[in-house]
């Protein structure tokens, strides 16, 4: 990306005022199919009954006011829920149309074919040459490790910008760079899936753009769910939109429920649910 | 609650109005009394090591220091003396090597088990338990391997020479238990405090549990790591209870764990009960062996801090 553009229209080209939708393919292949979703933990229900399903290489945004649940759903989708001693899940999530918490399914294997980056950049305290070898190393990896973090680093568009610098630590690179080297790491090991915990949350609009940038470039290979807090960056990358929102019970307790989810050009523009309108006119949230 | 009362104040614009309105003695009482508590242990320390300077000073010059460096018999405090140090230093090497040989496998397997496996539950059960290991007099230990372990390995001795009555393998197994709880829960502190960010992305890349641990968790915890072995190492080399009970007074030049030999710290701590005069050579030569044992350890804490400074992974 040469010339930082902030003023909305990350790709494409289109010159829409604040906002380009993109086309969203037909579901005709979900990658995800998930019915009657609940999470608890302990004995706290966060979220309850979500049913959506997820398109192949598409970009699937969800959005919500803080404590909704979407992340929570998001850590659903590679068992990452599992590390949590407390949690629980109920309902089903299938990944094409295998049972994704069924008895023989191995977290780690589910893992490496569903990646996930996370809220604040978290590289490790490694060279950025190891940052990119740690997954494919784990995961028994026997070729050319070199070819593999070029080829993987010039994918995700940060070879130029750290090619003479591979052996320093990945702590010494700027945020942007630290996420979107956590984005290379995840595609180093080959995924299907990519999710994204609110990747963009801790940078700056420049940062921001370049990986919305390589969110659309990576779409065309990945399937990305996008956890977002800025619904403009929902509004841009995504081709799904799914807005989730909390009830308060009599206990004071909040329950996450996934309230609308259709094309992200119809959420933004024509919503059927009235308090996704109120959130995405900024009336509430 | 009152709303406190708030003092006169003068009013902006007039000139000093932004000097200290009122003086704060307690603040300064505080902080001269932090001064001298952290000076306590500073000044302990210096005073120690310049109360050793006279008298090994005095040592030398009466004794040549390659002499006391190369010499391999030891008999300070009889008639002839002799003031070869080295079955001294040897024996203090080989029961603190056979300590780590216990201790680290076992200390770190503990750290690792109790901050990446065990549940909530089981760690705030274990980690106490281990820490009362760290709070037993080493005058227990010390009988514990005089009165059972090396009865026990007499009796059990499937080769052909048993381990005589003191020997320096049980002063240094039980020496490793000691320090076992010192190495796993100071590892432990080392690995919690890894970010959960790091372990997090490590499992999202598919990483088994071991992995997270031994790529992860444990190369950014290293220099707190290291630092636990070399504190571990420190208490075994200054051990002085278990090695006088379990591994006798006899200064002894070899490497055979099986027969007893004195340690530097024994030696001191015989001489120094004993009935030596004050100023005669053998006074002297307590303060030229606990010289050297300073330097020793002074010299290891050095090479560690070089090894910390270049292989541990700084997070954040």
């Amino acid at each position: 990306m040469t010339t930082p553009d902030t003023s909305g229209a990350a790709g494409g080209g289109t010159r829409t005022p604040q906002v380009s939708y993109r086309q969203a393919r037909s579901l005709a292949e979900a990658v995800f199919e998930v019915g009657g979703l609940s999470v608890f933990y302990g004995d706290h229900e966060a979220v309850r009954d979500v049913n959506m399903s997820i398109g192949d290489r598409q970009i699937t945004a969800m959005i919500g006011p803080s404590g909704c649940g979407k992340s929570t759903v998001l850590r659903c989708f590679n068992r990452m829920n599992d590390l949590v001693p407390t949690a629980r899940v109920h309902g089903k999530i299938h990944y094409h149309n295998e049972d994704l918490y069924g008895r023989e399914v191995d977290p780690i294997e589910v893992r490496r074919r569903i990646g996930m980056v996370f809220q604040k950049p978290n590289p490790f305290p490694k060279s950025i040459y190891d940052n990119i070898a740690y997954g494919p190393r784990v995961g028994g990896f026997k070729g050319n490790v070199d070819d593999l973090v070029e080829e993987t680093l010039t994918h995700a568009a940060l070879w130029e910008e750290v090619k003479d610098k591979l052996k320093t630590s990945a702590l010494a690179l700027s945020g942007g760079q630290q996420q979107r080297l956590c984005i290379a790491r995840t595609i180093a090991v080959k995924p299907e899936v990519i999710l994204m915990d609110e990747p963009c949350s801790s940078l700056d609009p420049i940062a921001t753009a370049k990986i919305e940038d390589l969110m659309e470039k990576l779409a065309e290979e990945f399937t990305i769910i996008v956890v977002t807090h800025n619904m403009q960056q929902a509004a841009r990358v995504s081709h799904r939109t799914a807005f989730f929102t909390a009830d308060v019970d009599d206990k004071g307790e909040r329950h996450g429920r996934l309230v609308e989810y259709d094309e992200t050009a119809r959420i933004f523009s024509n919503p059927s649910d009235r308090r996704t309108e109120d959130y995405i006119s900024g009336r509430f949230g | 609650m009152s709303v406190p009362q708030q003092r006169q104040r003068t009013a902006s614009g007039t000139p000093g109005f932004l000097k200290r309105s009122q003086p704060r003695y307690g603040e300064q009482a505080v902080k001269v009394l932090l001064v001298a508590a952290s000076l306590v242990s500073v000044l302990t320390t210096v005073g120690i090591v310049v109360a050793l300077i006279p008298p090994t000073r005095d040592f030398f010059a009466e004794i040549g220091i390659g002499e006391f460096l190369t010499g391999t018999e030891w008999a300070a405090l009889f008639n002839p003396p002799e003031f070869g140090v080295l079955p001294l230093v040897g024996a203090t090497l080989l029961i603190t090597l056979i300590a780590l040989v216990v201790a680290v496998p076992l200390g770190l397997g503990a750290a690792v088990y109790l901050s990446e496996y065990a549940s909530p539950r089981t760690r705030t059960v274990f980690k106490p338990v281990l820490e009362v290991l760290a709070g037993i007099p080493t005058v227990v230990y010390g009988f514990f391997a005089l009165k059972a372990i090396t009865p026990f390995l007499r009796d059990h001795w499937w080769f052909d020479e048993p381990p005589q009555i003191f020997n320096a393998l049980s002063a240094g197994f039980v020496m490793g238990i000691m320090i076992i709880p010192t190495i796993a829960s100071l590892s432990e502190d080392a690995m919690a405090a890894v970010p959960r960010a790091l372990r997090d992305g490590a499992f999202a890349l598919g990483s088994s549990r071991m992995q997270v641990s031994t790529r992860v968790v444990f190369p950014a915890a290293l220099s707190g790591i290291v630092a636990a072995v070399v504190l571990g190492i420190s208490r075994a080399i200054g051990e002085t209870m278990i090695v006088a009970i379990a591994a006798g007074l006899r200064p002894n030049l070899s490497w055979n764990p099986l027969e007893g030999m004195q340690t530097m710290t024994a030696f001191i701590a015989a001489a120094g009960i004993g009935d030596v005069p004050v100023g005669s050579i053998g006074y002297k030569t307590i303060f030229a062996v606990g010289s050297l044992l300073f330097v020793l350890t002074l010299v290891m804490n050095l090479i560690s801090i070089r090894l910390v400074r270049k292989y541990r992974e700084v997070y954040e």
